[in-house]
């Protein structure tokens, strides 16, 4: 049997997600592999909007943010349970993303990359001085999610790590089969064909507009539910999850793996989640390190890591 | 009316740094069709590097020339080694290069300068000059003077000079400028230069009020750049007055409504000119040839 690459690309995952508890030393490596599990996700939605419709955020940590924050306040003062704050939070930043990109998505070129930064400063900007609501820059604690005990009734016991370890992967592969599928479906070959030549998409008819909107709409929903189980996770949770650095960390990661692929944005986003534990004493130089290898990355690998590898890889079998 | 007027004229001071940075936006814009989000860093730099050569000993004019220069050669590095190499790349990819420019220098500059907050002596004095019962800083007059300088000295390179023509002739038509015998890379590298260097300017001026650090790169490159479209990208007349109005506003926020949010003026700025005028003030509407 032959496998289609989509559902080589999810194999793999699966696979590896379940089989790298194996090797861990100690619990610690659990909550490692959720973080690597949450920022893939959001990078999966890069991946949607940067790699097939061409179009860049550089605030995509203000959905993150929303979806965050919705976690820490929703079940606070409307009582609303920290699961379906999540889908609460995911709605705001749909409905957020579909109002600020309607009118800029008109537009092309860099606009939107502005207009974004200037939406992630600004949700950060209100998460900093809105102290009555959101406690500031201290951050504030986030409920717990409750589900774990629910399994442990169940018979089901997991520690906090593994529990959260594998909710995570399962999104993360959720995520990225909704990736995958969409790429395959008449709006995602829709999309790649407006990131080649939004005229020629034009010319054939293509709401171009309303394409782009839609890829940017899906991918803030990634990033919301990446922000809103990063919060979950931690039980607690700082403006700096909205914060400019972790809007750029996301496309970087992108970047690096291959934003023009789903196993290369996952990829992208477990290097460069993993490099600063590796290396402790990175976390100086983490400026440095990001900015250099986006330029890097994009003058030298201007598909990322993954899709260039796969290159050299069937040239080679050929 | 005298709190008001204060207002206007700190407004203008900070709108006189922020059309400065507008103006290094639309010179690069203008010669490679690139928005360098770098130029930012470029003012923090100015300041930064003034600071580091003063206390090394060097009297204040020294210190803010090699400021200057060095930040010029910087910029000229950035467009050989990061600019030049990905040239025909999609805008996707220079936007991240320059994004990924800023944040590398930021982190230099974290390295080398550390996090404080620093700054240098004002040039002529601190007592501030009353003004109709508003007051101003000698500083301001500095900074405001100096834009005007900057201004008219450009128009006069644009308008009377062989090789400011040359400049003007490729962003206009950089093929073109081509067949004429204009010597387009170097066209390039001077923008590159005369804008890191305007920045820099821009950051030493501006140092001695509102202090320096590694991460101010940033709020200057995003206001900047809301100067730079308010008044159309690309055109060095609506740089000024773009950068002038989002000053002003920043101020007029700051002073009557909530100085927490005097920053999100300029992205209200942002949002307003791309929902209802993107192509600026003074800019022509564009039309793409396929």
């Amino acid at each position: 049997m032959r496998l289609t690459p989509k559902s080589a690309t999810l194999l793999i995952l699966v696979a590896l997600i379940a089989l790298a508890p194996v090797f861990f030393p100690s619990g610690f490596y659990y909550r490692v592999g959720a973080l690597v599990f949450v920022n893939a996700l959001a990078v999966t939605g890069i991946v949607i909007l940067t790699g097939w419709a061409g179009q860049i955020s550089l605030g995509h940590a203000g959905f993150a943010g929303i979806g965050a924050y919705a976690c820490a306040l929703a079940p606070v003062h409307w009582g609303i349970h920290p699961a379906l704050s999540v889908l609460l939070g995911a709605a705001a930043s749909a409905v957020l993303a579909w109002l600020v990109g309607r009118p800029i998505l008109r537009l092309k070129g860099y606009y939107l990359a502005v207009a974004s930064l200037g939406m992630g400063i600004l949700i950060s900007m209100v998460l900093n001085n809105e102290r009555a609501l959101t406690r500031g820059p201290d951050g504030i604690g986030v409920p717990e999610l409750g589900l774990r005990a629910v399994l442990k009734d169940a018979g089901l016991g997991l520690s906090n790590g593994q529990f959260w370890y594998f909710l995570c992967g399962i999104a993360l592969v959720v995520g990225a089969w909704a990736a995958l599928n969409l790429r395959d479906s008449a709006t995602g070959r829709a999309l790649r064909a407006l990131h080649g030549s939004e005229v020629a998409a034009r010319t054939v008819g293509m709401d171009v507009a309303r394409l782009k909107l839609q890829a940017f709409v899906i991918s803030a929903v990634y990033a919301s539910v990446s922000g809103s189980l990063l919060a979950l996770q931690n039980r607690f949770i700082t403006p700096d999850v909205a914060g400019f650095l972790h809007s750029v960390e996301m496309v970087t990661m992108a970047v690096l793996g291959g934003v023009g692929s789903v196993a290369g944005g996952i990829f992208g986003a477990a290097v460069l989640t993993l490099l600063p534990q590796v290396l402790t004493v990175l976390a100086e130089y983490e400026q440095l390190v990001l900015g250099a290898v986006m330029v890097l990355v994009m003058i030298f690998l201007r598909e990322g890591i993954v899709p260039s590898m796969l290159r050299k890889g069937r040239r080679r079998e050929e | 009316m005298s709190e008001l007027l204060q207002f206007l004229l700190s407004g203008v001071t900070v709108g006189a740094v922020y059309a400065l940075v507008a103006l290094g936006f639309t010179m690069i814009y203008n010669a490679s069709d690139v928005v360098n989000f770098a130029q930012g860093e470029f003012v923090m730099l100015g300041g930064m590097i003034t600071v580091f050569a003063h206390a090394a000993g060097a009297p204040l004019p020294l210190a803010a020339l090699t400021a200057v220069v060095a930040t010029a050669a910087l910029g000229v590095a950035m467009n050989k080694l990061a600019i030049e190499p990905a040239r025909g790349a999609p805008v996707v990819s220079l936007v991240i290069i320059t994004i990924g420019a800023s944040i590398f220098i930021r982190g230099a500059a974290q390295l080398i300068f550390g996090k404080q907050i620093h700054r240098f002596p004002a040039f002529s004095g601190e007592d501030p000059i009353r003004i109709l019962g508003a007051t101003i800083l000698p500083q301001s007059l500095w900074v405001i003077g100096g834009a005007v300088v900057i201004f008219v000295g450009l128009w006069l390179f644009f308008t009377r000079t062989l090789l400011g023509r040359a400049v003007l002739a490729t962003s206009n038509n950089r093929l073109a400028a081509q067949l004429v015998g204009i010597n387009t890379p170097f066209v390039m590298t001077l923008s590159f230069a005369m804008s890191a260097g305007i920045g820099a300017l821009a950051g030493v001026l501006v140092t001695p009020i509102t202090l320096t650090a590694y991460d101010v790169g940033l709020a200057f490159a995003l206001k900047g750049f809301a100067a730079a479209m308010l008044g159309g990208m690309g055109n060095p007349k609506g740089a000024l007055a773009g950068g002038l109005i989002v000053g002003v506003l920043e101020a007029m926020t700051a002073g009557y409504l909530s100085s927490q949010y005097k920053d999100a003026a300029a992205f209200i700025i942002i949002f307003a000119v791309l929902f209802f005028r993107p192509q600026g003030l003074f800019g022509r509407q564009s039309t793409d040839r396929v």
